[in-house]
């Protein structure tokens, strides 16, 4: 398997605040990474600068053997990168399925280079509505979508661009248990269909049960970086979640 | 609906009004209708930019009067060409000169589309308030710029002489308002277009959600561009023909405040979201105005506007066409 992202020697500050410092960051195709730490040590901020939502000032950011530094977060995404948001961000004014169909015009219509028919993208809304369980909505404005709801919406989005990479950022937060294991299963399935997933969440037993690699952030520094079960018994990790 | 349907509807819509109002023989009803149809171009190219993307240009008027003031500087040199031009192209020169108003209208319009271009690629960083501002600024700027150039008039103004007939038509001033019906099935058309267009979803994502628009992989600098530059280039259409309307052009009435007022509020009581809102709103206030200026006094007509502006804002504040949708979507609830 070869590195489908390679993030080498990042960083980003925020006025004197260090936000990142030299984080280094591989991730294969076809892997499921989690990358946890605690409230403020940098995990938003370092999918802000792979996606381009934020420019990063030091290191560089690889994506599919291609630099995806200096390009806006519109190319990138057309280049394969995905996310969601922490905080789910539909367009408000428009349906459920037009929601999708952004990416889709955008994204895919982009990579392909012809515009793609009618007939496919209304098909293919109601194939990624159907995939996160929301085809009955999908006339719907997103505010009549519950929390959960939403947070599919906001997956099914990012997937609608077709992407390689998907960046679930905190899709989990503030959900039930059941809840949380439906996004799981979801998330769950679109890895097997090929697709590579980083995961980001603070939930440990769904990142436990989630990745097959585990990295901890803490400070803006990666502190850890393996198996699931060898991170979690690192005494770094253990001092940064609870303290001396 | 499909597009040549619709342009083809809107065609004959404007003809039939045309028709319409010569039947009386009233001249008036062909000014009164120009300054309404005018304000359908303004607030169609308006909500372009503010309805679809979302972002308010309060800078209307200077775009507009760009148009217009193309139009009074090719006019003037057309007059004066012996003394601007070498006697060896003065023959050339006076082959092409006075310009026919469809060509001015398309020089208003490249003028305003530059401009839009240009402050929309110096402005679109900003966000909400602050390119309001900008564009208020941008109107200032214009403004002085004009008031100092002597060559179209300075503060004093300029007169533009009208024609007093066209061939084949009868009066210059139903002449003018053909273009300017002309103009408005453009506008409309072009409006509808962009709305159902991969254009237009991409307009809808920046106005929800700048952010998630980039992530969604639209370009949001490219389009907003497109929407400036579009919105600017109708306006300064809709502002050509103003001179040879009004006969005397003023920095103070093209660089007017109820152009910059008029063209938020129509689109904001129509509804924003659709290419019929500003029609509507624009049809409703501007007659409305039309009526005041007539029995009462056009200073009534700010007031108007306000009042009117704080009535939909509370009571539909998306606008008629907003309103009616919501009504529709309930009964179809039930």
């Amino acid at each position: 398997m070869t590195a489908l992202l390679s993030v080498q020697n990042l960083g980003k500050r925020f006025g004197g605040f260090v936000a990142l410092d030299d984080v280094n960051l591989e991730v294969k195709t076809g892997e499921r990474l989690g990358l946890i730490g605690p409230n403020g040590s940098g995990k938003s901020t370092l999918v802000n600068c792979i996606c381009g939502t934020l420019q990063n000032e030091q290191g560089s950011v690889h994506f599919d053997g291609q630099s995806m530094d200096g390009l806006a977060a519109h190319e990138r995404t057309h280049r394969g990168l995905a996310r969601s948001f922490q905080l789910p961000r539909p367009f408000v004014s428009l349906s459920l399925a037009e929601n999708i169909r952004i990416p889709m015009l955008y994204t895919v219509h982009h990579r392909t280079g012809t515009p793609l028919h009618a007939e496919s993208i209304s098909a293919r809304c109601s194939e990624l509505l159907q995939l996160v369980g929301l085809e009955k909505k999908a006339t719907h404005l997103p505010r009549d979508l519950t929390q959960v709801e939403m947070r599919k919406l906001e997956l099914a989005r990012a997937m609608a661009a077709e992407p390689k990479l998907l960046i679930a950022d905190e899709a989990m937060a503030g959900l039930s248990h059941s809840e949380i294991e439906d996004i799981l299963a979801l998330l769950m399935r679109l890895n097997e269909s090929g697709i590579t997933v980083i995961l980001i969440e603070h939930i440990m037993t769904a990142v436990m049960s989630f990745s097959q690699r585990l990295a901890v952030l803490v400070s803006g520094k990666k502190i850890a970086d393996g198996k699931p079960e060898d991170v979690v018994r690192n005494p770094d990790v253990v001092r940064a979640y609870l303290g001396e | 609906m499909r597009m040549p349907l619709f342009t083809l509807i809107a065609i004959v819509v404007a003809i039939v009004v045309f028709v319409l109002l010569r039947l009386p023989n009233v001249e008036y009803l062909f000014v009164a209708g120009y300054t309404i149809v005018q304000y359908i171009v303004l607030s169609t190219a308006w909500n372009i930019l503010g309805g679809y993307c979302g972002y308010v240009n309060f800078g209307s008027a200077a775009f507009f009067a760009l148009g217009a003031y193309s139009t009074v500087a090719l006019a003037t040199f057309g007059t004066q060409l012996d003394d601007l031009v070498p006697e060896s192209v003065a023959p050339f020169f006076h082959l092409i000169f006075p310009l026919p108003l469809p060509v001015l209208i398309v020089i208003g319009g490249v003028v305003s589309g530059i401009v839009g271009f240009g402050t929309g690629y110096l402005t679109l960083r900003l966000r909400g308030a602050f390119f309001a501002i900008a564009t208020l600024a941008l109107s200032v700027v214009l403004q002085t710029l004009v008031v100092n150039w002597d060559f179209v008039g300075g503060s004093g103004g300029a007169y533009v002489v009208r024609p007093g007939e066209f061939p084949g038509l009868g009066s210059y001033m139903q002449y003018l308002f053909l273009l300017i019906l002309g103009l408005a099935v453009l506008s409309l058309v072009l409006a509808r277009w962009i709305e159902r267009s991969r254009l237009g979803y991409g307009f809808a994502a920046i106005r929800d959600d700048e952010l998630a628009a980039e992530a969604s992989g639209v370009p949001t600098l490219r389009l907003k561009l497109i929407a400036t530059t579009l919105s600017g280039a109708l306006m300064g259409m809709a502002g050509a023909p103003f001179p040879y309307y009004i006969g005397y052009l003023a920095p103070v009435s093209a660089f007017g405040l109820e152009y910059a007022v008029n063209s938020i509020a129509m689109p904001l009581i129509g509804g924003t979201t659709n290419w019929a809102g500003p029609l509507i709103g624009t049809i409703l206030l501007g007659t409305l105005q039309q009526v005041t200026t007539v029995t009462i006094s056009s200073a009534v007509n700010v007031l108007l506007v306000g009042v009117l502006l704080i009535a939909f804002v509370i009571i539909a504040p998306n606008g008629i066409v907003g309103l009616v949708q919501e009504r529709l979507q309930a009964r179809r609830r039930k």
